[in-house]
């Protein structure tokens, strides 16, 4: 089974972003990590190929930098890489994003994508389902487990009450969220091996896609302003010496919650 | 006035709230898949619901809907399309905008003549945006607005469609419900109250249960809570869980990492209980208490029954 899994280079969720000049996500900065849930699609690649044998091909769209993002699913042991890399490409909105990825994905076989239920920087998640679209393949999204058995997918998708059990025919594109395994960490061998392994680069023209489609220019949607919240204020922080679940309970009493 | 298509899925409040939202921009034509959703549509003000039948609709995933209202957009022309900014809103609007190849905009917090609003960043950036390719396709965020009521008499106008072969891809074999319990939905809960790893255990888990019973609210938790398996992931509160927003938000044991701060940041009332002086989640209470949640919250408890 041959699968291939989408990763998106993002700067690290936990530490401070910003926008730059273009109103654009600022992706030079120095923190830029693999998007978080998306360690979660390459180890779920990484168990299905160990159970069911085939290939796992990374693909990524994103500037220079996020080689090392495709380095490190490589080091994890994912196969081969395909990235995406044109500077025409720099501003794409999603639609323009699923157009290249759509376009990568024709060239190359595959029987599954799995990518991560959102980015953790725009964090749409609509990219499986825009590629679903484009592809004609099956989506069953929002994965918390998968099961493969020849070509019939079973995938449990989680839901805030619940979960669903949706079947499908290969080829099919299934995200994940971060319920279904635990991602390993890249040894040193793994590391080793990583740099022998093929990345292959890619611009638009190779695609086939029209630069005039992609790019901030081509974008359906435009960001007018940004502006920083006003971080929350401190307000009466008590030691407690005693009394402190009284004082609480004093202040919740004058707010009426009890 | 500009015409308005939304989306209704069954579920309550969102739906009214998104509803409700709608009216703000104009003429509101609901459509909806079932009674329940009629009903919502005409006790929040839609002027015309699109009701329709589809046989066997709910046995497959989000393709059959996503060509419906593909179709009724297409048939409608709207000046914008709303739907919740849920997985299956989601997963509709991305299909919708493939079909029509018009811009889209998710999570969306509030809708004017100045554009969309969104939070970025776990809220730490808000930005307003519009869609410059097409209509307003939008998914808007639980908790955006108030739901208010507007009952009215919409003009319901029925729809018959046959589901295509090809949208029967992703069969949905079963549906598993997880019921809640008796506490509110955390989501809608006017009272959440939250516990992270410094509760330590699944047993200790039952004092949170216990302060959000006194307090009528719902249970949530932390990721470090819910990966170490103390309370189930679907109370998860964050980034990668449940955005929150309730009048009062109780953090106990929980240090208030950006992912936490996400799901939780708007919450009208926040306090918090942990150790820790130097924890961030202090940086963002309305009151806090430096002390352990295990001497901390039985005497609010203790007070809470005396004040009854
Ligand atoms: C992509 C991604 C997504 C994420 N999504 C989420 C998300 O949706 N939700 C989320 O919550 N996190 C999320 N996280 C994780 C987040 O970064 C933190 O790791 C997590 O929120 C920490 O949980 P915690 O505060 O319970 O644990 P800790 O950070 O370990 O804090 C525990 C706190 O409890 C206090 N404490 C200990 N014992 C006691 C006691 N007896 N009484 C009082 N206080 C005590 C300690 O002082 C400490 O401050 C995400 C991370 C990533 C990378
Ligand atoms: N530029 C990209 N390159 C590769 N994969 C992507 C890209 N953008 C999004 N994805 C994939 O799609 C998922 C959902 O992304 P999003 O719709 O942006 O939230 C991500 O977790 C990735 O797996």
């Amino acid at each position: 089974m041959n699968i291939v899994v989408l990763v998106k280079q993002v700067p690290d969720s936990g530490l401070a972003r910003q926008l730059d000049a273009q109103l654009r996500v600022d992706r030079n900065g120095p923190n830029n990590v693999m998007g978080e849930l998306d360690e979660y699609a390459v180890e779920a690649a990484l168990q299905l190929k160990e159970a069911h044998g085939g290939e796992v091909t990374v693909l990524t769209l994103g500037p220079d930098q996020a080689t090392e993002t495709v380095r490190k699913t490589l080091a994890m042991g994912a196969d081969k890489a395909v990235h995406i890399s044109d500077e025409a490409a720099a501003g794409s909105d999603a639609l323009a994003t699923s157009k290249l990825l759509a376009a990568a994905l024709g060239r190359l076989e595959w029987d599954l994508v799995i990518a991560g239920a959102e980015s953790t920087d725009s964090g749409m998640g609509v990219m499986p389902h825009l590629l679903a679209a484009r592809t004609g393949a099956a989506a069953a999204t929002g994965a918390r487990k998968i099961d493969v058995d020849g070509d019939t997918i079973t995938v449990e998708h989680q839901r805030d009450n619940g979960y669903d059990v949706l079947t499908a025919s290969l080829p099919a594109i299934v995200s994940v969220w971060d319920t279904i395994n635990t991602p390993r960490y890249p040894s040193l061998k793994g590391i080793m091996a990583a740099k022998r392994k093929s990345v292959e680069t890619l611009t638009a023209a190779d695609l086939g896609v029209d630069p005039s489609e992609i790019g901030g220019d081509a974008a359906a949607t435009e960001v007018l302003s940004a502006t920083d919240r006003p971080e929350r204020t401190a307000g009466q922080i008590v030691t407690d010496e005693g009394d402190g679940g009284r004082q609480l309970a004093a202040f919740l009493a004058a707010e009426k919650f009890i | 006035m500009a015409d308005i298509l939304v989306y209704v899925p069954e579920s309550g409040k969102h739906a009214a709230e998104v509803l409700t939202l709608a009216r703000s921009l104009g003429d509101v034509t609901a459509i909806a898949f079932d009674d329940q959703s009629t009903a919502l549509a005409s006790e929040y003000g839609a002027a015309k619901v699109y009701r329709v039948t589809a046989d066997g609709v709910d046995d497959y995933f989000v393709e059959p809907k996503a060509t419906i209202l593909t179709d009724l957009a297409r048939q409608a022309g709207p000046d914008a399309f709303l739907l919740p900014s849920t997985d299956e809103g989601k997963a509709l609007a991305a299909r919708l905008a493939v079909a029509l190849d018009n811009g889209l905009l998710t999570d969306v917090t509030g809708l004017d003549a100045e554009g969309a609003r969104q939070d970025i960043f776990a809220g730490a950036t808000v930005t307003a945006s519009k869609i410059t390719k097409g209509f307003t396709l939008a998914t808007v965020k639980a908790g955006a607005t108030a739901a208010e009521p507007a009952p009215g008499e919409p003009a319901v106008e029925a729809v018959e469609v046959r589901v295509a072969d090809a949208d029967k891809r992703v069969r949905i074999a079963e549906r598993v419900d997880e019921p809640a319990g008796d506490r509110p939905g955390l989501s809608e809960a006017d009272v959440v109250v939250s516990g992270g790893r410094g509760v330590g255990s699944a047993e200790d888990f039952a004092l949170i249960e216990r302060v959000a019973d006194a307090l009528g609210g719902a249970v949530g938790a932390s990721r470090a809570a819910t990966d170490a398996g103390y309370y189930p992931h679907k109370f998860q509160v964050g980034q990668t869980g449940t955005t929150v927003s309730p009048q009062l938000y109780v953090a106990a044991g929980i240090s208030g990492a950006i992912q936490h701060r996400a799901g939780m940041q708007t919450s009208k009332v926040i306090v918090a209980v942990n150790k820790d002086a130097d924890a961030p989640i202090f940086g963002m209470a309305d009151f806090g208490v430096v002390g352990d949640l295990f001497e901390v919250l039985p005497q609010v408890l203790e007070e809470a029954e005396k004040r009854k």
